[in-house]
């Protein structure tokens, strides 16, 4: 008895010793943001999926299977998420040639909650850490005309694409959703990874976008829509040319 | 009693006729007689929309610089700060930016341009469906048809000089276009930019062109144009006294002059107020150009617009000939079919002659009713171009009303060959109707709304003769004049109601027929 209690007795103290470390760091030593934040993700997670499988399984599958009616969802990242829930794109109302901007139907809470799920399944491309629109403007609006407005517009208006599809206005599109735009790909859009547009040259565009739809001031008066020549065109017959015959009839009159 | 202001104007016009013998010319101009009818200005607007680019494009002048040499920015317009680009867009931004009264002087002068070529087109129209192209004027016709191709032309090359992404992406499509001409295509192009696209050279030779060789071109045909009316006379509408021999109108000196005058600061007021109330080409947007770079909505101005219309409509066929390629999808839609569409324009007037065989002087105008044919051509074209015009706009339809743009070509491909036709039968049956309409206006006269009733106890609706100026308008054919005399029933005093609109009675009192031309008005022979 006495041999077999000294055998196991050592490893006892031991374990209890261990035990005793460990609970006494994880009580006073760990640092304790992280593990509330531990627990704060994985409560987010779990949020994220029972909104998920309330409003999204239907179509993307009970496991982000993806079906008939949408993709999977496995590996597109929280920015995916963050663009089609923010902008009110998902949930779909209709199947349509392409998802139309909608009143939002989740809070920024619900939102995050469902970006967390979607990440913790497979990853994908996430938001970048500080603000979004504070790159260089110059940078940024020639990278856009490179890379953005042979579909959206010199100004960001949008433009028609084949088939009912189209690349919608900019204005609405907050910088979240500019950003995870470019990040996530939606639609017909291309997608814009790190290695094609840096994170620097992303927040560049993200801050032209801004400027241009929102802030810039058009000096010229009327900005006929910012369509370019066909408004322009049609206010040279309806308002110019109207406005000169009836000048002619006028004096005609007077004659 | 003459006043010392008097005395002085006529020692200077003594002075003057003196030296240059000129007073019997300027006598003889000064009662020259113009008709009165307000389709008669239209050719006016295009005329002071010229004279308004003139003014403003020299104002530019002085600041721009038609040079492709590369500059960093370093002006105003802060988000282009730092990027590379030509001189020229460098020296607009500083016109639209720095110059005083630069972005205005840039506005109006476009604005200037989309009307210069609008109403050059409307006049034309007028001039096409009154019949005044006839004998003897094919020549002004032949002239005015130049004028607006050389407009087209002066127009696209202005569109161009800024350099921005737009005029870029024109001139992008005028290379290929080059491009497509069988055989020479790729020497043309080469010839015209100087080497491969963009070549460095073109904006250098667009510059001269654009401010002096077409104005200086357009500047002549419009003088031609004008010498012409002024020898062979305006042609006129039909009317008491208003014959194929006798002008009735307004002297030039004081009531057309002081009319053609205040119709200019009108023309001039219209521009001035579109150049600082709607923004056009908003160059800082579109950025400078770069080859690589392309906006959605890029669009030409519209009178270059049915051209894209054309080829956004062609479908894409390319055919390869052992090594050669040839592009019937670039060349039929911008070289052929404008070819064919001006080529009939211009040829217009001696094709009507010989087909209806009418070889007469032509100094009276047609309604167009009573030229059921013509009017109906003129429909059907005006409905092909239109259909193209929309079809160069086919993304912004497809933006602005949600539809598919290629539902909107596949319509619209149908529309081109399907409508035209469709729309010659209809206004050629509108016109004939209308003559009926006429015929009976002739016949029983305008409806009195008075009833009589007979003694026989038969009621009868009293109707009045139709009041000259409009029955002398309306007896165009032997037919006609006969209808006329036949007159209305009733017994009514030489006061008759004042037609309204399209000849209903209101109520209010006209003179009788005036003997002489009416007051203020000059009869003028059209032979001198």
């Amino acid at each position: 008895m006495t041999s077999t209690r000294s055998r196991f007795s050592g490893y006892a103290v031991l374990l209890l010793a261990l035990a005793m470390v460990g609970g006494l760091y994880t009580a006073f030593g760990a640092p304790k943001s992280k593990a509330a934040d531990g627990a704060n993700q994985s409560i987010a997670i779990e949020e994220g999926r029972q909104l998920y499988l309330q409003g999204c399984s239907t179509c993307h599958g009970l496991n982000n299977e993806g079906g008939a009616g949408g993709p999977t969802l496995i590996g597109v990242g929280a920015s995916a998420v963050i663009f089609q829930v923010e902008s009110g794109r998902m949930p779909l109302a209709a199947g349509v040639a392409q998802a139309p901007r909608k009143k939002v139907k989740y809070d920024r809470t619900q939102i995050d909650q469902l970006a967390a799920y979607i990440e913790s399944r497979g990853g994908g491309p996430t938001l970048p850490k500080g603000r979004l629109d504070d790159g260089d403007l110059a940078l940024g609006g020639d990278l856009f005309r490179t890379n953005c407005s042979s579909c959206h517009n010199f100004a960001g208006v949008g433009g028609a694409l084949t088939r009912s599809k189209y690349a919608p206005s900019l204005k609405p599109a907050d910088e979240r959703v500019i950003y995870t735009a470019m990040q996530s790909g939606p639609e017909n859009m291309p997608r814009f990874s790190d290695n094609q547009l840096t994170v620097d040259e992303k927040k560049a565009i993200t801050r032209y976008v801004r400027y241009i739809t929102h802030e810039a001031k058009d000096p010229g008066g009327a900005p006929l829509g910012r369509y370019g020549p066909v408004p322009e065109g049609l206010v040279a017959f309806l308002v110019g040319i109207g406005l000169l015959i009836v000048i002619t009839l006028w004096i005609g009159a007077r004659a | 009693m003459a006043t010392a202001v008097e005395k002085g104007a006529s020692g200077a016009a003594v002075w003057v006729d003196d030296r240059l013998g000129s007073s019997n010319f300027i006598k003889r101009s000064l009662n020259k007689v113009f008709p009165d009818h307000w389709s008669f200005m239209l050719g006016e607007i295009a005329l002071y929309s010229f004279i308004v680019l003139l003014l403003s494009g020299t104002y530019l002048t002085l600041f721009f610089e038609g040079s492709s040499r590369e500059v960093i920015y370093h002006g105003a317009y802060t988000p282009l700060k730092g990027i590379p680009m030509s001189a020229a867009y460098e020296s607009t931004l500083r016109i639209s930016f720095e110059v005083r009264g630069g972005l205005i002087m840039r506005q109006i002068h476009h604005w200037a341009a989309l009307l210069f070529m609008a109403s050059i087109v409307v006049h034309l129209m007028r001039v096409f469906f009154t019949g005044a192209f006839r004998k003897p004027r094919e020549l002004n016709w032949l002239l005015g048809v130049g004028l607006l191709v050389l407009g087209i032309l002066e127009g696209f090359a202005g569109y161009s000089l800024p350099d921005d992404l737009l005029s870029g992406t024109g001139l992008r499509i005028a290379y290929s276009i080059a491009l497509s001409i069988p055989v020479i295509g790729t020497w043309a192009a080469f010839l015209v930019f100087g080497g491969e696209y963009p070549g460095g050279e073109i904006i250098e030779r667009l510059y001269p062109i654009h401010i002096l060789l077409v104005p200086g071109i357009i500047l002549g045909l419009i003088t031609a144009h004008l010498a012409l009316v002024w020898y062979q006379k305006h042609t006129q509408f039909a009317g008491p006294g208003r014959t194929e021999d006798t002008v009735i109108g307004s002297k030039v000196y004081p009531a057309y002059g002081a009319k053609a005058g205040g119709f200019f600061f009108l023309v001039f007021g219209v521009l001035t107020l579109l150049g600082g109330l709607a923004q056009i080409n908003p160059i800082w947007l579109y950025g400078p150009y770069d080859p690589s770079q392309v906006s959605a909505g890029s669009q030409p101005d519209w009178y270059v617009g049915f051209l894209d219309g054309s080829t956004r409509l062609m479908p894409n066929w390319e055919l390869r000939f052992w090594d050669y390629t040839f592009s019937p999808n670039v060349l039929l839609p911008t070289q052929v079919l404008p070819g064919i569409l001006f080529g009939l324009l211009a040829l217009y007037p001696f094709l009507e002659a010989k087909l209806t065989r009418d070889r007469a002087y032509h100094n009276l105008l047609d309604r167009p009713r009573d030229k059921p044919v013509r009017t109906a051509l003129g429909a059907m074209s005006i409905t092909f171009y239109l259909i193209l015009l929309i079809a160069g706009g086919n993304d912004i339809v497809a933006s602005i009303f949600h539809l598919s743009i290629n539902e909107i070509t596949y319509t619209l491909r149908a529309g081109l060959f399907i409508l035209p036709p469709l729309v010659y039968v209809a206004t050629k049956r509108f016109c004939l109707s209308l003559q009926r309409a006429d015929d009976e206006l002739l016949h029983h006269g305008i409806e009195s709304g008075t009833i009589r009733r007979l003694p026989s106890g038969e009621f009868v609706e009293e109707t009045v003769p139709l009041p000259p100026q409009y029955s002398v308008l309306l007896a165009t054919t032997p037919e006609r004049k006969e209808l006329t005399s036949h007159g209305a029933h009733g017994d009514h005093p030489a006061a008759t109601p004042a037609p309204r609109g399209f000849f209903r009675p209101r109520g209010g009192v006209i003179e009788p027929a005036p003997e002489k031309a009416p007051d203020g008005k000059e009869l003028e022979g059209t032979v001198d």
